[in-house]
């Protein structure tokens, strides 16, 4: 309980910092891949901040509510995962928290915002499969939906959960919003949606968003890190770093990849859903 | 325990009332009247049921068994030639036959065969009856309430047409009293006339209009129902013949005990009877078909009665189902239906369809719950059949008033609704959040359903119900954010709702959130005991962990108060929405280049090359057809084996 109790205030106190601490090496990574000089590590930080003192707008008297409700429940996902409860509870509360975004995109009845809508709507259907198909996988695997069983467990997932992980690598690209996927909205400047979903979202309600950002990759890298733990130094250890490994793995692609139509997004992750996911969750049952 | 039968008379005498009295101010209170008569019976029944402590409360009826037997074939035997006569005046010769099949062989072994089985008990009351019983009488009543001011407006929008109100509220107190008589049936031939009723007052509210189309869906949902009731039949004749017992109570007894494969046959036939009412692909046209008819019908087809009756057979014979013939087939059937229904529903704009989709995918999940057959599964099926019946009949209602009041059921046509008719379309975005997104009912009994699919060791399943929920997130959200969009200068016209109407959706809105605050106590005090008492087990826990349905409660108290507190609520300054060009003002118009104004709407997206209606339905017809006509050749290999073993006996 009290373990439970710390790793929840550490998630969150410690997760926007080192979610924008990666996001700041992001950038930097990205900009010496293109053979620029980049912005200072924590220039995530500068923007979040000054976002936070523009002049406080809004096209309709409802979309910072639902704003609102989506930090609010990133956050609660991201505690109750790191509370090691349910990974279903954690998914479908992830789920609510998505859909309080697009909601929000379509209150605004302006046309890229619901354009990005649209596509972040296809997004979740194209990553949800799998996302599912992971909780599954370490339920058979563990033979149980809790976080806290599963990382106590003392078989490493790894081994028997490859295929699993490269399908949720896969579809992570989706959640990091990282080229070739990121159609809903993206830091990038070259997109034809003006800003997509976020268009019409500004000051401090950007700045929502972006913590909440923050707050999701954080803790969907300890997605990544369950497939690592079981209980020993050495498979934290070795945990953390692939976590590392697979988030700078992510600017790389996004890096080297031009976006994609969206029928490349949801072909190629059911695809991997069917083939590396299910094929996965046979093997997981006869074993 | 004698409320039953007050049920079943009282709906039944307040139905040939309402044929008799013409006049509107009668109707409206007599029905309402009624209505929180059979409401209020209903609970008292359920009160009655909890202080006799019993498991199940069982009526032998030996000195009125013969009677009522012979009435009810009496009765059948009438309605047949109903069905004939009016197959052969509108062409449909198909249903004349399958009633000229149907009536003959229910004659000829209720006179052989059917009079010389002892049934012990003809009727039987247990947890899942009282839920039904429920179910039917609250949600059921309530929606012949919103019929009064409905149908008023559609006999306004349909003026120069005949009255047909009086016989439209007979068929549906008749509906009612039927379902009533259906859930707490134990005596197959009992349940059997019940269920033919049913189909019947389908098939006359279907075609209520009489127009082409609604005399063509009436007839296909007629058709594919009486093919349901030869299979109810088939089930009976074999169960009677081979096995020498009538009662559902005995047949279950003999999946409790592990001899499911042992009456696998009528297991079947009752099973296909089950999926036909359900619409289950590849019966799930009618369903379809019915929006013809005016919506209260629809929200009473889809919620309490008609398909529930079909589910609830398939939940009560699970025991008997599971890892044999009939049960694979059942879960498959479900399954397939679940994913390609959801697929389908992405398609359509028509809001009808939309939710004529989603039933049938629910449905597919109850359904295949109860094919699975393990008591988790059945928790989780049990939970779906309560959540869908509250929240389906919102979303129909809405769905029925907006129709109304801006004359369209698309939903490209509900742009703005919040702008013109706030409430209902706050409603409708409870109603739409209830069945698929967390805290709410139909996801907790989603998850349920999903950790019993996994259990069950079926991959095939867990794959169709990860695909099968993604997919459904994604039309609801669609149609979610068509009716959040803030646009400005609408006229508000809530004014010209009835006021029947918004009663019944706000006491449908409280129950679908009251639902989901309390349901851990309906598992508790019906679901659990239930499947204990079934199963022969004790000590059951819910599918769901407790702490689970703690958390979600404590969820769902959060939201509403977030909702109440800050909805709506900003001290920021408005300004126009961005358009790529200079905003008129309006947030509608723009303008274009060469100072022209522009009009800017937005559409929603349909994915038709890969969710096209057409083809899922070729995939699933073609699937289910295959699996059901396997599991029967095999079936009929076993009958014969069974015929010749008996020699000359049959």
């Amino acid at each position: 309980m009290v373990k439970m109790i710390i790793l929840v205030v550490a998630y969150l106190i410690l997760a926007p910092v080192i979610g924008g601490l990666l996001a700041g090496i992001d950038r930097v990574l990205s900009a010496r891949l293109q053979g620029r000089q980049g912005p200072p590590v924590l220039q995530p930080f500068y923007d979040f901040f000054k976002l936070l003192e523009k002049e406080p707008i809004t096209v309709n008297n409802v979309q910072d509510f639902y704003v609102t409700c989506f930090l609010l429940f990133v956050i609660v996902t991201g505690c109750f995962f790191f509370a090691g409860l349910d990974l279903l509870l954690v998914i479908f509360t992830l789920t609510l928290a998505s859909v309080f975004l697009i909601i929000a995109a379509f209150s605004t009845n302006s046309a890229y915002p619901q354009l990005g809508a649209e596509r972040e709507l296809l997004q979740m259907m194209a990553y949800e499969p799998m996302v599912l198909i992971t909780a599954v996988g370490f339920y058979i695997f563990s033979g149980s939906f809790a976080v806290a069983d599963i990382v106590s467990g003392d078989k490493m997932a790894f081994p028997y959960m490859i295929g699993i992980f490269a399908g949720f690598v896969f579809i992570l690209t989706i959640k990091f919003r990282k080229s070739p996927f990121d159609l809903s909205m993206s830091h990038h400047a070259h997109q034809e949606l003006v800003a997509g979903l976020k268009t019409e979202f500004s000051g401090k309600t950007l700045a929502m968003i972006e913590i909440a950002h923050w707050y999701e990759n954080v803790f969907l890298l300890g997605f990544i890190f369950l497939f690592f733990a079981n209980g020993t130094i050495a498979g934290t250890i070795i945990g953390a770093v692939v976590c590392l490994v697979t988030y700078f793995f992510e600017t790389f692609i996004d890096n080297n990849f031009a976006r994609m139509k969206w029928n490349v997004a949801i072909n190629a992750s059911w695809l991997v859903a069917i083939t590396l996911g299910m094929v996965n969750i046979v093997v997981l049952y006869f074993m | 325990m004698s409320t039953i039968f007050f049920l079943i008379i009282f709906a039944f005498v307040v139905a040939l009332a309402l044929l008799v009295l013409k006049t509107d101010a009668v109707r409206n209170i007599l029905v309402k009247i009624s209505a929180a008569v059979i409401a209020a019976a209903s609970i008292w029944l359920a009160v009655e049921f909890f202080r006799t402590g019993e498991d199940a409360v069982t009526f032998a009826m030996e000195g009125s068994h013969a009677i009522i037997s012979n009435v009810m074939l009496a009765i059948e035997v009438i309605l047949a030639l109903v069905v004939i006569f009016l197959g052969i005046k509108h062409k449909k010769y198909l249903a004349s036959v399958l009633a000229a099949i149907q009536a003959p062989c229910t004659v000829w072994f209720e006179l052989t065969k059917g009079h010389h089985i002892e049934v012990v008990d003809n009727l039987y009351i247990d947890r899942l009856s009282v839920i039904m019983i429920l179910i039917v009488g609250i949600v059921g009543s309530l929606i012949c309430v919103y019929a009064l001011g409905y149908m008023k407006d559609f006999q306004h929008h349909h003026a120069g047409e005949a009255d047909r109100r009086p016989l439209f509220f007979f068929l549906m107190f008749v509906f009612l009293s039927a379902m009533f008589g259906l859930v707490v049936s134990n005596n197959l031939v009992w349940m059997f006339f019940f269920w033919e009723i049913t189909t019947l007052c389908s098939f006359f509210l279907i075609g209520y209009t009489r127009t082409e189309e609604a005399v063509r869906n009436s007839f296909r949902q007629l058709i594919l129902n009486l093919i349901g009731g030869i299979a109810f039949l088939c089930g009976i004749i074999t169960l009677g013949t081979f096995y020498g017992t009538l009662e559902l109570t005995t047949l279950i007894s003999y999946g409790v005990s592990g001899l499911g494969a042992f009456v696998v046959i009528p297991t079947m036939f009752l099973a296909l009877a089950g999926l036909t009412k359900a619409a289950q692909m590849p019966f799930h046209s009618w369903l379809l078909g019915a929006m013809v008819a005016p919506t209260p019908t629809s929200a009473l087809l889809h919620s309490s009665t008609m398909v529930k009756a079909g589910v609830f057979l398939i939940l009560k014979l699970a025991p008997v189902l599971g890892f044999n013939m009939a049960g694979i087939m059942v879960m498959l059937v479900g399954g397939i239906t679940f994913l390609l229904a959801s697929f389908a529903a992405i398609s359509q704009s028509n809001a009808k369809r939309v939710l004529a989709y989603s039933t049938i995918a629910n449905l597919g999940l109850i359904v295949t719950c109860g094919g699975i057959g393990a008591v988790g599964a059945v928790w989780a099926g049990i939970m779906l059949l309560i959540f869908h019946a509250i929240t389906k009949s919102l979303l129909f209602l809405c769905v029925g008033t907006a129709e109304h009041q801006i004359g369209s059921r698309d939903i490209e046509d509900m742009d703005g609704l919040f702008g013109r008719l706030p409430r209902l379309a706050a409603f409708m975005m409870i109603g739409i959040s209830a069945m698929f997104l967390a805290p709410l009912g139909m996801l907790i009994s989603k998850w349920a359903a999903m950790t019993a699919f996994i259990d069950s060791g079926n991959f095939i399943l867990v794959a169709i119900i990860c695909f099968g929920s993604a997919a459904t997130a994604f039309y609801w959200t669609k149609w979610l954010g068509k009716l959040s969009a803030i646009m400005a200068s609408r006229e508000n016209i809530e004014s010209g709702v009835n006021k029947e109407e918004t009663f019944v959706h706000g006491s449908l809105v409280l129950m679908a959130i009251a639902i989901c605050l309390v349901f851990p106590f309906v598992s508790k005090i019906f679901v659990i005991p239930y499947i204990e008492n079934v199963w022969g087990i004790g000590n059951l826990s819910a599918t769901l962990s407790s702490n689970n349905m703690i958390i979600m409660c404590v969820m769902l108290a959060v939201l509403l108060i977030l909702i109440l507190l800050f909805y709506g609520k900003t001290s920021k300054k408005i300004v126009p929405i961005y358009m790529a060009g200079a905003n008129t003002g309006d947030n509608l118009t723009y303008m274009g280049s060469m100072q022209t104004e522009m009009t800017q709407s937005l559409r929603n997206w349909y994915m038709e090359k890969y969710f096209g209606e057409k083809k899922m339905n070729i995939l699933g017809l073609a699937s289910t057809t295959a699996i059901i006509c396997v599991v029967f050749a095999m079936a009929t290999g076993t009958i014969i084996m069974m015929i010749t073993s008996m020699g000359g006996g049959f």
